[in-house]
């Protein structure tokens, strides 16, 4: 358990210098390579796929926190698609503007988590994960039964993301107008990611991120010198549902359209898979995790019916060669162990 | 009256038989095996191979579903999940993997069976009819008999065998165990086994009556979750007590809560959410699992 702690440790990171460089070639590579790439390839459908990976680790971010206060999410999907519901509730039937809904359906989420994170974060390892499971269910079940989000014939034909503007200043164009809202909403998605990661980074090399893994470690013990476990891990799931939400939200701008099955069960356990094949000691591995994994399976489907056979095969392959996440490979190279 | 339940009866025995696997691997070697459903349906695919393309009496498919799925659930702890847990540093990669066999079952079961609905004809015709009260067509209730045929030798086995002993041991301690003598590789494995072999066997009998197909693998383990949470997960007992308790919800909710439109499992998750709330380790689990 102590092994891990360390790599996330900001003393045994490389030096400041050599991390900005890497900082500032990854933000080349997502804003200026990608696009590029994707202008002299003509593949545009890769924007889509890219586009979902960000939004996609955005969620999984939020399923790695929990993780790193010690307890197994299995319900993120549950938040994506209440988020998702805010969202288009809002601008369908009060007319809000998406930008503001954004913040609105992550708070929404976060507020909600707190309500069911009280009681359900007491209970731990596998009898939390089968309820937040569940949780996913009755997310779903719930939207099909209440009136407001119209049942399995979901909120269709919602407008694109229109215009943002502070004192008659427009920061971002209106959606609809665009030549190409692909790129548009792949530079929004990777904007969004960039910055979870930022406030994820900040959070585990800060106080928190110290009494989150000492939650991690020995719930009994860090009470017992005065850490306020109750009040961290509900505030830990409330930042890791917020997440959800605003990925769920921007998904919904996205498909224009937002279903009870939109989100389901086996999102929720996918964005679980992501974190444990990223690595649960990394902040970057649901990253990694969600582009292997997602654009894995999309560069598959050449395979056609072969697809998930080579996919779940590749899988269980690497979860035998690196049981602790692909990152653990950098531990290795460092000689730490 | 009487038709509710006997329903959440028949429902019940069979939920029971599924928990019991589940719960069964998972008290061992602490897996939540996701895969469980997949292994379900795979079984209910072996037998009506067996018994629709071959021809072959239904007792045979029967058979063949549970050794075959006991092979593969020998092979996957073997191969699978045994190094995986001997070398990672968290408990929980197990669920990855676990997960990642329930993708690739589905694949193979894909592959081998297609998507189609398959089931094999009726084992016995005929309605059990008293007095218009009770109404359940022969073949349910011997299905039903089956299942509780098999659950009392399930835990015969556990109570008085030499390896439902030692499994008992291995639940109660692994470390102790151990130092008692007990191949705990062994052991691990045949429990294992036992385990899918359930699942298997609940799909082939449940072939003859509501048929099998790809979809409902993922839904099962779901529901599986469900009963071991309620009983609490591990212990034998309690998800013999959770089977027959979720069947029971769900034959009551589906004839009182119709009116309200289909709204029994948000009924019955939500009831759940809030019995966990209260006492988390379920009905007779042990605290923190």
């Amino acid at each position: 358990m102590t092994d891990h702690t360390h790599s996330s440790d900001p003393t045994q990171r490389p030096g400041l210098p050599a991390r900005l460089l890497g900082i500032a070639a990854f933000l080349l590579l997502v804003f200026v390579l990608v696009p590029l790439f994707i202008r002299i390839t003509g593949r545009w459908d890769f924007y889509y796929t890219l586009t979902s990976v960000a939004l996609l680790s955005v969620a999984a971010a939020g399923v790695w926190l929990t993780f790193y206060i010690g307890r197994i999410n299995i319900g993120q999907g549950a938040y994506a698609l209440t988020g998702g519901y805010v969202s288009a509730i809002l601008i369908m039937k009060y007319g809000v503007s998406f930008w503001l809904t954004l913040p609105l359906a992550g708070l929404f989420c976060a507020v909600v988590s707190v309500g069911i994170g009280l009681p359900i974060l007491r209970l731990r390892g596998v009898y939390f994960a089968m309820v937040t499971l569940v949780l996913t269910e009755v997310a779903r079940l719930t939207a099909l039964a209440l009136p407001i989000t119209n049942g399995a014939k979901g909120i269709t034909s919602i407008p694109l993301p229109g215009e943002l503007s502070i004192f008659g200043l427009t920061i971002i164009p209106d959606f609809a107008t665009l030549q190409n809202p692909k790129l548009a909403f792949y530079l929004m998605a990777a904007l969004l990611m960039v910055l979870t990661y930022l406030v994820l980074w900040r959070i585990v090399n800060s106080r928190l991120g110290h009494l989150c893994r000492s939650l991690q470690q020995n719930e009994e013990l860090s009470a017992s010198i005065g850490v306020n476990t109750a009040m961290l891990r509900v505030l830990a799931y409330a930042i890791s549902s917020f997440f959800g939400g605003l990925a769920g939200a921007i998904f919904v701008a996205i498909s224009q359209s937002i279903y009870p099955s939109s989100f389901v069960v086996n999102d929720s356990v996918n964005f679980m898979l992501y974190c444990f094949l990223g690595g649960l000691g990394y902040v970057f591995g649901p990253m990694l995790g969600t582009l292997l994994l997602y654009f894995g399976w999309d560069l598959l489907s050449v395979a056609k019916e072969y697809q998930l056979l080579i996919y779940s095969g590749t899988m269980i392959a690497l979860m035998l060669v690196l049981p602790n996440g692909v990152l653990s490979l950098l531990d290795r190279k460092g000689g730490r162990k | 009256m009487e038709q509710i339940l006997a329903n959440g009866l028949y429902l019940g025995a069979q939920y029971a038989l599924i928990a019991l696997g589940l719960t069964l691997i998972f008290s061992l070697m602490n897996v939540l095996n996701f895969a469980h459903g997949q292994m379900y349906v795979f079984g209910g695919f072996v037998t009506y191979t067996v018994v629709a393309q071959l021809g072959l009496p239904f007792i045979v498919g029967l058979l063949a579903s549970a050794v075959v799925l006991a092979v593969m659930g020998a092979l996957i702890e073997k191969f699978l999940f045994r190094p995986v847990i001997r070398r990672s540093k968290r408990d929980e990669s197990t669920m990855l993997l676990a997960a990642g066999i329930a993708f690739f079952l589905d694949a193979v079961i894909l592959l081998l069976f297609g998507e189609k609905q398959r089931g094999v004809p009726k084992i016995v015709n005929g309605v059990f009819n008293w007095d218009m009260r009770l109404i359940m067509p022969y073949d349910r209730i011997l299905i039903a008999m089956a299942a509780v045929a098999l659950i009392v030798g399930f835990i015969l086995f556990m109570q008085y065998s030499r390896t439902g002993r030692a499994m008992r041991a291995l639940a109660q301690d692994r470390v102790a165990a151990q130092l008692m003598g007990v191949d705990v590789d062994r052991y691990s494995m045949i429990g294992f086994a036992m385990g899918a072999m359930l699942a298997g066997l609940v799909g082939g009998l449940l072939v003859t009556i509501t048929g099998i197909n790809l979809g409902m693998g993922g839904p099962t383990s779901v529901k599986a979750f469900l009963m071991i949470m309620i009983g609490g997960a591990g212990v034998i007992s309690g998800a013999i007590a959770g089977g027959f308790i979720l069947g029971m919800m769900e034959s009551v909710g589906l004839t009182v809560l119709a009116a309200y439109g289909d709204i029994t499992y948000l009924v019955i998750f939500v009831t759940l959410m809030i019995f966990l709330a209260i006492r988390p380790q379920g009905l007779m689990g042990k605290p923190w699992g």
